[in-house]
């Protein structure tokens, strides 16, 4: 009897004690909350961000326009219900300014209707299917979208002795973004995809999918797998002699992820991939960017999900900048529309009617440079706009 | 067709090496230890580790990882697993989970969470191909070598079982172990070897695997379905049992993926649900057996 | 005999505390509104926690896939308010209807075999809804999730606002209803058959209990109950995607009961209560390493005995051992 009460008072002031008084609205502070997988299949994802936006804040100080910048991260575990209510909870309890970050595209899709009906901008910086930023008006992106980089190589492949194709795609909303635009271009540009291959997004085992390809004998194989699977596509692609059969790989620059690209090995060299950013660009802001980050995040090499960190800071930033803290959410907002700038990645426009980001492709090749393996930028398509929301 | 069948062999022979482990601690024990993918995790990282800070060559690493996590093993069985036996199964599977935990949260702590890659030596990279067309068999040269590796392995276990008394007082204490102590066996040593040997099998199948399978902090988590399903399916009473289970299910595996990539691991859920529902004991359980 | 008739009314009877607790419960998201949303996860949690006590306290089925019957009632009410009608308590209505179909046709795998074999079974049910759920994408939009759902207000008032105080209310309300029903559950003839099966079921078939059908309803009724707490989370969320069936769910679930007490319904919420708060404050102070505290609670627990611990309790010695026959 007494224990049971003893349990129950137990329960109850557990939760008592867990209740952090919530954080009274500060009127110098200007909070940005950020929504990463800390914790996951997504983790690294979550660590190159948040170690892209905590380099733009070190390097321009944590002042602006008279307000202090107070960095708030919080663990989605990648799942987006759990996303969804520390949003809530950043709006109603932090009273965050600005929403930011997001891994996954359902997530991003979860956290979309708070932005909206707390009229917070939220800015995505990793999440990359097309669809996100229709999802609400209060939704911009600094990451880059899968049908930018798929239409490039869609553009690229023909022109360089690639007839044949067969894509290979994890099956989630990039991976068919990828699929559908790439191969729509590809075949507008008279080549012929054989096949179409999903992959789970789940615990994915590549190895019956590459020995159908390679029993289908297409020039090349496309491939789109989210950053982190890279590898492991790689080594069965080696293991099952593709390359010696004659056929290429192409892919979209996840699949030689600046973050693990070195530990490939040597077979991945040659590889040909189009992304919006290489750590390996050939800019002055762009060493500094690298150098800087190395420096502070026991070289670790940034990838595209840092400098869509670092850049949507820049953003965030520059728009509170504009605003002087004065309009709340709609004002900031406008102040974010419209920006351009030069980003560690190139020049950079964020679309003041989709509110999604315009940058420069590259197409890249992986070399070996001081003995590293990096992806070195050999061809460039300028300006490239959302091909997922032009064709609306 | 035949490459996929290789493939599938493959797979199966290195989820039986994975799975063995697990299956005669059930069977002996009667302790299901979902925590048995942590010492293959712990045998692939201690591979990979070995092999990138230690320059330890790669058909070193083996012998290695079996032999220091079936030690881990022992000493886990000696202070923590023990304990345990009378305990509810609940209890018990509640317990491992809890190390599987751990032992993720642990790796991704110390290591990292990405993707771990080993690189083979060059005479395992090569690829042999005999045949052309619909019938050719394409053979990776680490799928044969691991289907060596394994089938020399079974063959031993094998042999251990059913030749030496080390192996005879073992099936007596599976069979029934109060009776087993009753004529003199010790079988709280039985119990420590067994385990060793199981965790160092599985860390073999840790280290081997790591190629093929993957590995990261979730792994124990993401195969133990695999390990399970091997366990139940092929019962916990002999050695054959557990192999076929392996096999068959390596290569519902692959050829499924590859014919019908849209069902993927469907099959292989259903199938499993399937036989339990028809043979709950397991496919290939000997009568007499628990 | 006397005795006995008169202890197990006793145990039925409400006790005073009880009361407390539900008003307590209910006052939280209006003394509290900054913890609302937190209020409404643990509500639903702890109702899924308690449709499984449900079938691992009180009839010893021991199951790692019970998300499976969560998952699906959270899809079917998604669906539902996106494709039918968006009123919440039909969906929830129909979830719960359907959820206890699944579980009737899930109860025939779960009748024989062993411990490890209906782990197992269960445990590959939830996997084939999982991919089926990520197979079937033009449904149930895949890794994605569904989306658009956007839920009309509660019995026609009550809009569910950001707060997220109507969804607790909502939540704490089916929680506390079902939860009535549950009791009278336990706590009936019926109830008291399961824990004759659960703790020897050869004697129980001795005595002339149908175990089959017993266990094939039981399963049912928790699917149901399951599904409903499914159900609440898509509708409170607005939202569903492939997690809700993931084995996470399910495993995460035993480890509440067991901390607070299988067997007991109580167990389920004080359970959840505990663990939702310590993977939330857990998660801000070592976002990620909180996986590594439940597991070290989880095994010192289990070493030192559920038993010792906070056990309601003292008659039974060691509750939710099946004695095999």
């Amino acid at each position: 009897m007494l224990r049971r009460q003893l349990v129950q008072a137990m329960g109850l002031t557990a939760i008592a004690l867990a209740l952090p008084l919530g954080a009274y609205a500060d009127e110098g502070t200007f909070k940005i909350g950020l929504i990463l997988p800390m914790t996951g299949q997504q983790a690294s994802t979550g660590r190159q961000v948040e170690a892209g936006v905590r380099l733009y804040m070190a390097q321009h100080g944590d002042t602006v326009a008279g307000k202090k910048v107070e960095l708030i991260v919080k663990d989605d575990t990648g799942l987006p219900d759990v996303a969804k209510r520390i949003a809530q909870e950043l709006v109603v309890n932090d009273k965050v300014d600005v929403l930011a970050g997001f891994g996954l595209t359902p997530i991003a899709l979860a956290v979309a209707p708070i932005a909206t009906q707390s009229k917070t901008p939220a800015i995505t910086m990793a999440a990359a299917t097309s669809s996100i930023t229709e999802a609400s008006p209060y939704m911009l992106r600094s990451s880059f979208t899968l049908p930018q980089v798929s239409v490039a190589m869609g553009d690229w492949a023909p022109k360089n002795g690639i007839k044949s194709v067969v894509t290979l795609v994890a099956d989630y909303g990039p991976g068919n973004d990828a699929e559908k635009f790439f191969s729509e271009r590809f075949e507008l540009n008279g080549g012929k995809v054989i096949d179409k291959l999903r992959v789970p997004l789940r615990n994915p085992d590549f190895a019956p999918f590459l020995q159908k390809v390679r029993d289908e004998k297409p020039d090349a194989l496309f491939v789109f797998v989210p950053s982190g699977a890279g590898a492991a596509v790689m080594k069965q692609f080696l293991e099952r002699g593709m390359d010696k059969a004659g056929i290429k790989l192409i892919a979209t620059g996840d699949v030689t992820d600046d973050d693990q690209l070195n530990d490939m090995g040597d077979g991945a060299l040659g590889v040909v991939t189009t992304h919006h950013y290489s750590a390996a660009h050939p800019s002055a802001m762009n060493k500094k960017f690298v150098a800087d980050f190395q420096a502070a995040n026991k070289n670790m090499r940034p990838n595209f999900m840092a400098v869509g960190g670092y850049d949507g800071t820049r953003v965030i930033y520059e728009a509170l900048k504009t605003t002087k803290g004065q309009g709340g959410g709609p004002a900031l907002l406008a102040a974010m529309k419209g920006q351009t700038f030069e980003s560690p990645r190139g020049p950079v426009l964020i679309d003041a009617q989709t509110r999604d980001i315009t940058q420069d492709i590259y197409l890249r090749k992986v070399e070996k440079k001081d003995g590293q393996l990096y992806n070195i930028e050999f061809d460039v398509i300028k300006g490239v706009k959302d091909p997922g929301k032009t064709k609306q | 067709m035949l490459t996929i069948l290789f493939d599938g062999i493959a797979y199966g022979m290195l989820l039986f090496v994975l799975a063995v482990g697990l299956a005669v601690t059930l069977g002996l024990m009667n302790f299901i230890n979902l925590a048995h993918g942590a010492f293959a995790m712990a045998g692939g990282y201690l591979t990979v580790f070995a092999m990138q800070k230690l320059g330890i060559p790669f058909l070193l690493c083996l012998p290695l990882a079996f032999i220091v996590v079936g030690a881990v093993g022992a000493l886990l069985e000696r202070t923590l697993y023990r304990p345990m036996y009378a305990k509810p199964h609940l209890d018990q599977v509640l317990f491992s989970i809890g190390l599987a935990f751990m032992a993720v949260a642990a790796v991704d702590f110390f290591v990292g969470s990405s993707q771990q890659n080993i690189q083979l030596p060059e005479w395992l990279r090569g690829r042999t191909e005999i045949g052309d067309g619909a019938l050719m068999l394409g053979m990776g040269h680490y799928r044969l070598f691991i289907i060596a590796i394994c089938a020399l392995l079974t063959v031993v276990l094998q042999l251990i079982l059913s030749k030496t008394s080390f192996g005879a007082r073992l099936r007596a204490a599976v069979d029934d172990p109060r009776v087993a102590a009753g004529l003199g066996i010790n079988v709280n040593v039985v119990f420590l070897l067994t385990f060793a040997v199981g965790s160092g099998l599985a860390g073999l199948g840790g280290a081997l695997g790591a190629e093929i399978l993957g590995l990261d902090p979730t792994f124990p988590l993401k195969y133990m379905i695999y390990f399970l399903i091997v366990v139940s399916v092929g019962g916990t009473s002999s050695i054959t049992g557990p192999l076929l289970a392996a096999l068959l299910l390596g290569i519902a595996d692959v050829a499924g993926k590859y014919f019908i990539p849209k069902m993927g691991a469907f099959t292989v859920y259903l199938l499993m649900i399937l036989i339990l529902m028809w043979r709950p004991q397991g496919l290939f359980t000997r009568k007499g057996g628990r | 005999m006397m005795d006995f008739q008169s202890t197990l009314l006793a145990k039925a009877r409400w006790r005073p505390w009880e009361f407390v607790v539900w008003l307590a419960a209910f006052a939280l998201p209006l003394l509290w509104p900054s913890r609302a949303l937190m209020v409404n996860e643990i509500a639903i949690v702890a109702l899924f926690a308690m449709s499984l006590d449900l079938i691992l306290g009180y009839t010893g089925i021991v199951s790692l896939g019970h998300a499976a019957f969560f998952g699906f009632g959270a899809y079917v009410a998604a669906l539902f308010a996106k494709l039918v009608m968006p009123d919440p308590t039909v969906g929830l209505v129909v979830a719960i209807v359907l959820s206890g179909l699944l579980g009737a046709v899930a109860s025939v795998t779960i009748l024989r075999g062993t411990d490890l074999t209906r782990l197992m079974v269960t445990l590959g049910t939830a996997l084939l809804l999982l991919e089926l759920a990520n197979k079937l994408d033009w449904l149930t939009g895949g890794a994605d999730g569904l989306q658009g759902v956007t839920m009309g207000p509660v019995l026609g008032f009550f809009d569910f606002d950001l707060y997220g105080r109507v969804a607790a209310w909502y939540s704490l309300a089916v929680m506390l209803l079902l939860f009535l029903f549950m009791r009278r559950l336990v706590h009936s003839p019926f109830g008291a058959t399961l824990k004759a099966v659960r703790d020897n079921r050869l004697r129980a078939m001795a005595i002339g209990i149908p175990v089959m059908s017993r266990l094939s309803v039981i399963y049912t009724v928790a699917a149901a109950i399951a599904g409903a707490a499914g159900a609440l989370l898509a509708q409170t969320t607005g939202f569903a995607s492939l997690d809700v069936l993931a084995f996470d769910r399910s495993a995460d679930l035993v480890v509440m009961l067991v901390i607070g007490g299988v067997g007991w319904l109580y167990g389920g919420i004080v359970g959840a209560i505990i663990f939702k708060v310590l993977q939330d404050t857990l998660s801000t102070v070592t976002p990620q390493y909180w996986m590594f505290w439940i597991g070290l609670i989880l095994v010192l627990l289990m070493l030192i005995g559920r038993d010792r611990l906070f056990k309601p309790w003292t008659w039974f010695g060691g509750a939710g051992k099946a004695v095999k026959p």
